[in-house]
């Protein structure tokens, strides 16, 4: 099949991008793609800022990833927010952090920029001074209404951000976000990293996915670079990620239900998960599994009793998680707060591209293991669960479901796990090159954008799935009762640190 | 459920206490007084504040709420508010955006008051130092009482910091 920019009559191919194509547009085309994009035949993958150029990766309907480029040398662009709405706010961030005008913004507010970094567009021209001005939240009208701001620090051990309810009694009306507070900047303190440091500042980008990140960033360097990873590295990176998402699963079904009062799920789902990550540390070294996926395969072999700990592992969650699933699916009164709440239909989770649980709740069956898809689930065999109800209880479901086809990956990889070695050097090349990551975390998919000059990162770009799954939260929980926030919210479980950067 | 909850209860999961750092209790000897002893009996409360982490250090504070861990059995408790609040639990680098609500939440903090900075990036900036975005840790905005390094810190080894700070506090204190 063709890729899209095969299609393209004008478009300007660079040469050293991979897997697949990155071309340079005409406003004109980015402005049809764009158009594309918003009748659905397309998917926005990731929109971001570079020098003096615009990006946007864009999935075909086979799941394949092409990366256009729109040159600015006006410091515009035109927005594709204009007419895509998920957009807005990948346009504002770029505005922010590189004084690129996306020309017919819908939202002019700034983002990441609270005017507390002393200077504007830090990637770009750092031109201005930045200065603290409020920030003008939508009006909202109508007799009886009143407001809830929450945030950005929570009652409970949560990320930062702030929440603007906008409440008719009980009810909802309108839920706005404001986030940004855990901005660090990573992708400027990427700009000239090692490898290693690079790494490094990924794998931290959101805790909760170091390992998915950690291997998106090595995917992307490696297809820059043309590294052929160890068959037993390909394995061990994917018992990580089953394990990253199996604790983190098991975590948020606790949790959830927790969100309801509901104490003994979240206690015995606690403790499924702290056996996950107490296995994670017996067979890797480290509860989270940071910095265990490095470019070119793995940092550390698993533990020589590493097999024994996860087949203890994995016949204690399959001895108790059933009774506890049981327990979710016959208590009324824990069903009363999840079945119905916090509906996402399905034609918003295709327009917003909605990854991993969010969109599998809600009928958009992407994954990335299997489409575009990557090494070596292409060798093991596993279901995508699929949903179409869109409600909190779909949400636990889906997680329910992918904890069970985690604990069969991971027998598989144990199953068929290569001898030999866990690790290629990395090479050196002395020209530029520029590589795209796309891997399947628990939340959905992390896209990894790098481009690598002299063996430094130039310039590299992290697009966490909560990008498209935060905008989604305000309009689920439109309609519901504030006490059902907490359940959408969890059931969403939205990165901060991943969104910010 | 009740099946499940009785079986529970037959073989705790509960880890023995760690004893308290030695590093920990002699980086807060010169901070605790008499009066705060007096005040809090053995008990804190805590208030968890992101600075701008990654959420790693989130997952581990986490962590110390499960049935391994039972933090609340040594008599110290996350609490919703800093006004009811004796710690104020910091990660992350403090981000130039989060500057002013870690501030504002410390001065709503009553005194006596500790804070407590958790993870290599709460100490120093770590792997985010030097970036426009982020302040360099969190005693460049508020004092730090003590630091527990990590990246991030196990459950064990927050519990082994939080118990220093509360034997420090029960303990004979330092000269006030």
């Amino acid at each position: 099949m063709a890729s899209l920019i095969d299609t393209l009559p004008e478009a300007r191919r660079v040469v050293a991008h991979r897997p697949r194509s990155r071309a340079v547009v005409s406003e004109g085309t980015w402005r049809a793609v764009g158009a594309r994009i918003a009748n659905g035949e397309l998917t926005l993958a990731g929109l971001w800022g570079d020098t003096g150029a615009v990006h946007m990766a864009v999935f075909d309907a086979a799941g394949g990833i092409d990366v256009l480029t729109c040159a600015c040398p006006n410091k515009s662009f035109p927005s594709l927010a204009a007419i895509h709405l998920p957009a807005i706010r990948l346009e504002r961030t770029i505005r922010d952090l590189y004084g690129l005008e996306p020309v017919g913004l819908p939202d002019p507010r700034l983002w990441f920029d609270h005017g507390r970094w002393g200077v504007s567009h830090p990637l770009g021209a750092k031109d201005r001074p930045s200065v603290p001005a409020p920030y003008q939240f939508l009006p909202t009208e109508g007799e009886h209404l009143h407001q809830i701001p929450v945030g950005p620090v929570h009652a409970g051990i949560i990320e930062p951000g702030h929440f603007r309810f906008t409440a008719n009694g009980e009810t909802v009306v309108r839920l706005e976000e404001r986030l940004g507070y855990v901005h660090k900047g990573i992708e400027s303190l990427m700009a000239g990293a090692t490898l290693e440091t690079a790494a490094r500042l990924a794998a931290r980008t959101s805790g909760d996915s170091t390992v998915a990140y950690g291997l998106a960033f090595a995917q992307a360097v490696e297809a820059a670079l043309e590294v052929e990873v160890p068959p037993r590295a390909v394995f061990l990176r994917a018992l990580m990620a089953e394990l990253e998402r199996l604790a983190n699963h098991l975590g948020d079904i606790g949790a959830i239900c927790n969100d309801a009062s509901f104490s003994i799920l979240f206690a015995q789902c606690g403790i499924l998960r702290e056996r996950t990550l107490r296995t994670a540390t017996a067979c890797f070294g480290h509860r989270l599994m940071m910095d265990r996926v490095v470019p070119g395969g793995a940092a550390v072999d698993l533990a020589a009793d590493g097999p024994a700990h996860l087949r203890t592992l994995l016949g204690e969650i399959r001895g108790k998680f059933p009774e506890l699933v049981e327990l979710y699916d016959n208590t009324a009164s824990l069903q009363d707060r999840t079945v119905t709440t916090g509906i996402l239909k399905p034609d918003l989770a295709r327009q917003y591209g909605a990854g991993g649980y969010v969109g599998r709740a809600s009928g958009r069956g992407f994954d990335a293991r299997k489409q575009p898809g990557y090494a070596p689930y292409d060798q093991l065999a596993f279901d995508v669960p699929v949903l179409q109800e869109g409600d909190v209880n779909a949400r636990v479901w889906v997680r329910i479901r992918e904890v069970e086809q985690s604990l069969a990956l991971i027998d598989q990889v144990l199953g068929r796990l290569p001898q030999g070695p866990i690790q290629v050097a990395i090479k050196t090349v002395s020209e530029a090159r520029e590589g795209l990551g796309l891997v399947e975390g628990f939340r959905g998919d992390v896209l990894a954008w790098v481009r690598i000059e002299g063996g430094r990162v130039a310039r590299c770009h992290l697009r966490d799935p909560s990008w498209f799954h935060w905008p989604l939260l305000e309009a689920v929980v439109e309609g519901n009762i504030v006490a059902d926030f907490p359940l959408c919210n969890k059931s969403f479980n939205c990165s901060y640190s991943g969104h910010d950067l | 459920m009740r099946r499940i909850l009785l079986e529970s209860l037959k073989s705790p999961l509960t880890e023995a206490p760690p004893a308290a750092g030695d590093a920990a209790l002699a980086e807060l000897a010169a901070k605790l007084d008499r009066a705060a002893k007096r005040r809090l009996g053995r008990s804190l409360s805590i208030r968890e504040v992101d600075a701008g982490s990654c959420n790693g250090c989130e997952l581990e504070i986490h962590a110390l709420n499960n049935a391994f861990y039972d933090l609340e059995r040594f008599g110290l408790r996350f609490v919703a508010s800093p006004r009811h609040a004796d710690v104020l639990l910091v990660t992350g680098p403090v981000t130039k955006n989060m500057r002013e609500a870690l501030e504002r939440t410390w001065r709503a903090t009553p005194d006596p008051k500790w804070v407590v900075a958790v993870g290599n990036c709460a100490r120093d900036g770590g792997i985010f130092a030097g970036s426009y975005a982020v302040t360099g840790g969190v005693s460049q905005v508020v004092p730090v009482d003590l630091h527990i390094p990590g990246c991030p810190p196990s459950p064990a080894q927050l519990l082994t910091g939080l118990l220093a700070l509360l034997e420090q506090v029960d303990a004979k204190p330092a000269a006030s």
